[in-house]
């Protein structure tokens, strides 16, 4: 499975997402910004960080990068695509994805445990998940508040792109297990072919358990077992 | 030249008839001005430094003591740590944000500057009291900072400290301390030797921030202090996150001498210390700097501390491939001189020479003073306060709570999770432990990391506090499963002219001296801030202590709260505290007084390594040391954070109820372990010779002791922890 994590100016979870990778048997490349794509990837990951030090909006100056033309271009043409963090800001940048992400509703960074409900376990991404499973990953963004317009809410909820959403530990879906403000607790919505996907919270950060839990394994597992089925039955 | 030149740039008349001595002639305004930066107290440490040589700074695993940009120590499997802490006060206190990420942007480079990929970071802050507006902007502009800067790098900030009292009002204390890993062959270190090789400035450009911040950082603040605004520097993360992966690259290819932050008196201290090291001179072209404005003087670019900036010295012939590294990331690398065998520092100005000095005047030849000292009044005054005439004026029970709501006492969550204390995978204890706990990727092994000063014990008792602050680190490491390695300190203090200030000064860093030299950690650098006054009043003596401790393998990390119910918790050391310098005497009295028991270092020795031995045996399920609060807090704390109770039984004991729930007293801990083990523990610690108490059992959802008489002492774990929750965010929200 070829695996590239794209690697900003001011990206600092690349190395992370690469671990990850690695502890769960993969052998992912780290790509250079002002490289190109040259291979045939799997998937392709944009990791979290702070590229070009966020200085203009989240995001804004990555999607210019070299690279980002041929990551737009194998996603369009259905290639799998994950952007975390900031990678999920590049996304909605660069048009991948809609909706913005604002500066949370707190204005305060938050780095915390967050509990997560998946609402949908049909993607690549989700497909070892449950449908409706309460599950716990870390969020770590200072602008993670979502935000789309009424019409394009409607558009992901009819869709079913809204792929997870923050949740009470209870599992509710409330203010009180909002962390940052975003509209309709969402947390990580696919496109509407269901091969991008962008998400606040950090999976990479909980796959190993003396790191503090193992719910982020399901999601790379996924992307593997769905590479793995296609490598066997063509599809 | 005119005094009031000389006077202005931080000289004394005496210092300058001894520039003029060195010199063997009158030096130039240039001449002058670095002189003045460079035997500043911040660069100089001319009054610290006799009392600074008593530290212990040498041990086999120890590979590199004081004196470079940041200590190493050897951690086995040819891996070494290395760490450092250092103030940005008066930057902060004038200019929060700025003055907090600066701080942070400056361990770090010290840190990478020596080869080592900085994996941590931890902050020790002071405030002045909560209920000042002040205070609270300071605190939001201090953790922003703080967070802003390590967030962006990818370097997580995993642990400290933050005390609020009123004698940091309007002069905080912001101590960050930076770790970092590396490999032995990779040790780089600040020095330029070989004549003829390439001197080049790379990183940021140079402007006009910043100047003179060394010498700002050597006097007291007044009200004044707000014009020195522009003494300042603006720190750029994403300038430096590209600096630490270009650096680290050159160092790694093998291309460099030496590498060098520009940080204090930028790059005039950067080049006369690296040639002063490598007993080299070093020649420049000023003009060739990269400057971020146009018209700069010589004074300008030699005296900026705008950061982001590193000097190094690689090997003649590889400029083109630091040049060609530095491109990659986005930097600029130049070469702005030579390496040269004379031993001057010469600068030119398009090819006219502007300053010639001997590198080693700049360094070596600084001025040292032996200042006097003399003992406070009020070191005795307050060592005969009467204590037992304080009777407490609500119950037991209320007293608890209350101290749990406490400033210093309260859950710092609002501070920590403005931190990414999880980046690069490796915490494997978060903040809000005693102690952090990184592990090393490919090993068993893990780090633990703390930083420590209880300032209230250091002011009554400057000799023993100053161990204390020792002993709390280790004892933090420990809990945590270490063994403590070593420490880096940050000595903050008053007016060093002050015969009172310097005394306990000199006592302080004796009291940290001996608890280093009996627990055998080394001090491996650090820093020192003197002149922490604000309208000429003094700081409580706050000699922080970074330690860093090593857990062989992550199967002994051992947690601070209860693991389980039915477990037996035990005490090692004395039953009760004192009340002098305790949280409760400050909190539900208003009196900071009293005289601190006799601090036993043998053995509290004994008792940690007690407790490491039965931690490696698998017998120690949760530890955690008794602080501030005394044992109801410390209770409290290990039952919170598990929503687990606990009951212990007294009635055998004849004790004097204050005193053992609220009484303080370095080494004692707090464990528990299972029923099966208890016999055996008890039989161990008779042949170490270490005092063991069984004092109850794990369990139910309430804190209770059965005293001899009364009704038990009883308080809801779950009120325990909505008292300790709401006192930071309360106020730092508005």
């Amino acid at each position: 499975m070829k695996i590239g994590i794209i690697r900003f100016p001011g990206s600092n979870c690349e190395v992370d997402v690469w671990e990850a990778l690695r502890f769960l048997g993969r052998e992912p490349e780290l790509l250079w910004h002002q490289d190109r794509l040259r291979q045939a990837y799997d998937l392709i990951v944009l990791p979290g960080g702070f590229s070009y030090g966020d200085y203009l909006r989240t995001g804004a100056i990555a999607r210019f990068s070299p690279v980002m033309e041929d990551v737009i271009r194998f996603a369009r043409e259905g290639g799998l695509v994950l952007g975390i963090c900031n990678g999920f800001q590049i996304l909605t940048e660069c048009g991948l994805l809609p909706g913005a992400l604002l500066r949370n509703a707190s204005l305060h960074f938050r780095c915390a445990p967050q509990w997560l409900r998946v609402e949908r376990a049909d993607l690549p991404f989700t497909n070892l998940y449950d449908p409706g499973e309460l599950i716990q990953i870390p969020v770590n963004h200072g602008e993670g508040n979502y935000v789309i317009d009424e019409a394009g809410l409607a558009a992901l909820e009819s869709n079913r792109q809204i792929v997870f959403r923050y949740a009470s530990a209870a599992g509710e879906i409330n203010e009180a297990g909002n962390p940052n403000g975003s509209l309709a607790n969402i947390a990580g919505i696919v496109s509407k072919e269901g091969n991008i996907l962008g998400m606040m919270p950090h999976p990479e950060r909980v796959v190993e358990k003396i790191t503090g839990g193992i719910d982020g394994q399901p999601l790379f597992l996924s992307l593997v077992k769905t590479w793995e089925r296609r490598i066997r039955y063509g599809t | 030249m005119e005094p009031k030149f000389w006077r202005e740039m931080g000289l004394t008349d005496d210092e300058f008839v001894r520039v003029t001595a060195l010199m063997g002639r009158e030096p130039n305004e240039l001449e002058v001005a670095i002189f003045g930066v460079m035997w500043s107290e911040h660069c100089s440490y001319k009054t610290s430094k006799p009392v600074l040589r008593r530290f212990p700074t040498e041990g086999p695993h120890i590979l590199q003591g004081p004196g470079e940009n940041a200590g190493i120590v050897d951690i086995g499997d040819q891996q070494a740590v290395v760490f450092k802490m250092e103030s940005h006060n008066h930057p902060s206190a004038i200019e929060p944000y700025q003055g907090a990420a600066t701080g942070v942007g400056g361990i770090l480079r010290d840190i990478f500057a020596m080869g080592a990929r900085p994996v941590a970071i931890l902050d020790s802050l002071r405030f002045g009291s909560l209920e000042e507006e002040n205070t609270r902007h300071l605190v939001r502009g201090v953790v922003g900072g703080i967070g802003g800067y390590g967030n962006s790098m990818g370097i997580p900030t995993v642990g400290g400290e933050t005390y609020f009292h009123h004698s940091y009002g309007g002069n905080p204390l912001v101590n960050a301390m930076a770790v970092g890993l590396l490999e032995h062959r990779h040790i780089a270190k600040g020095v330029a030797t070989g004549v003829g090789n390439p001197v080049m400035v790379v990183g940021a450009r140079t402007g006009r921030d910043g100047i003179h911040g060394a010498t700002f950082a050597s006097v007291e603040l007044s009200s004044e202090s707000e014009e020195k605004r522009s003494a300042v520097q603006v720190g750029d993360p994403f300038m430096e996150k590209l600096l630490l992966e270009a650096c680290l690259e050159l160092i790694q290819n093998g291309w460099i001498i030496g590498i060098q932050d520009m940080g204090a008196a930028g790059l005039t201290s950067s080049a006369c210390e690296m040639a002063s090291r490598g007993d080299s001179g070093v020649e420049m072209e000023l003009a060739l700097v990269p400057r971020r404005e146009k018209g700069m003087t010589p004074y300008e670019i030699m005296l900026s501390e705008s950061q982001e900036r590193m000097l190094i010295v690689p090997k003649a012939g590889f400029e083109p491939d630091v040049a060609r590294v530095f491109e990659k990331w986005g930097l600029e690398a130049v070469v702005v001189g030579r390496v040269t065998a004379d031993g001057i520092m010469r600068l030119r100005e398009n090819g006219r020479i502007v300053a010639e000095i001997p590198a080693k005047a700049l360094t070596d030849e600084a001025p040292m003073y032996d200042r006097p000292t003399r003992e406070p009044a009020y070191v005795q005054q307050l060592k005969a306060v009467e204590l037992r005439d304080f009777q407490p004026d609500r119950s037991e029970r209320e007293i608890l709570l209350t101290l749990l709501a406490q400033p210093n006492l309260a859950d710092k969550e609002w501070i920590y999770r403005q931190y990414d204390h999880q980046v690069g995978t490796n915490t494997l204890v978060v903040p809000g432990s005693d102690a952090a706990v990184l592990r090393i990727r490919g090993t068993k092994k893990a780090l633990a990391l703390a930083t420590d000063c209880n300032a209230r014990f250091v002011y009554l008792d400057p000799y023993q506090g100053g161990m204390m602050a020792v002993v709390e680190a280790a004892q933090n490491v420990v809990c945590a499963g270490a063994k403590p390695l070593a420490i880096t300190d940050c000595l903050n203090f008053g007016n060093p002219e002050k015969p009172e200030i310097f005394w306990q000064f000199e006592q302080a860093c004796a009291g940290v001296s001996e608890a280093c030299r009996i627990l055998e950690t080394p001090v491996t650098g650090g820093n020192v801030s003197l002149y922490n006054e604000n309208e000429g009043q003094a700081i409580f003596p706050t000699p922080a202590i970074g330690m860093v401790g090593l857990i062989e393998d992550t199967a002994y990390i051992t947690p601070n709260r209860f693991t389980a119910e039915g477990q037996i918790l035990l005490l090692l050391g004395e039953l009760e505290g004192s009340l002098a310098g305790s949280e409760y005497l400050a909190a539900i009295h208003g009196v900071e007084a009293g005289a601190l028991p006799t601090l036993e270092l043998p053995h509290i020795k004994r008792r940690l390594e007690f407790l490491l031995e039965i931690i490696h045996r698998g017998w120690v399920k949760a530890a955690h040391d008794i602080s501030e609060g005394g044992l109801a807090v410390a209770l409290a704390e290990m039952g919170v954070k598990a929503g687990i109770g606990v009951h212990l039984d007294f009635t055998q004991k004849d004790l004097h109820r204050i005193r053992c729930l609220f009484g303080e007293r370095l080494g004692r801990i707090l464990f528990t372990a299972a029923e099966e083990n208890k016999a055996e523990l008890v039989r161990l610690a008779g042949e170490a010779g270490v005092e063991l108490h069984h004092l109850g059992q794990t369990g139910g959802t309430s804190l209770s002791i059965a005293f001899p008489e009364g009704p038990n002492w009883t308080v809801a774990v779950e009120e325990c922890a909505k008292a300790r929750k709401d006192t930071l965010p309360r106020a730092l929200n508005q």
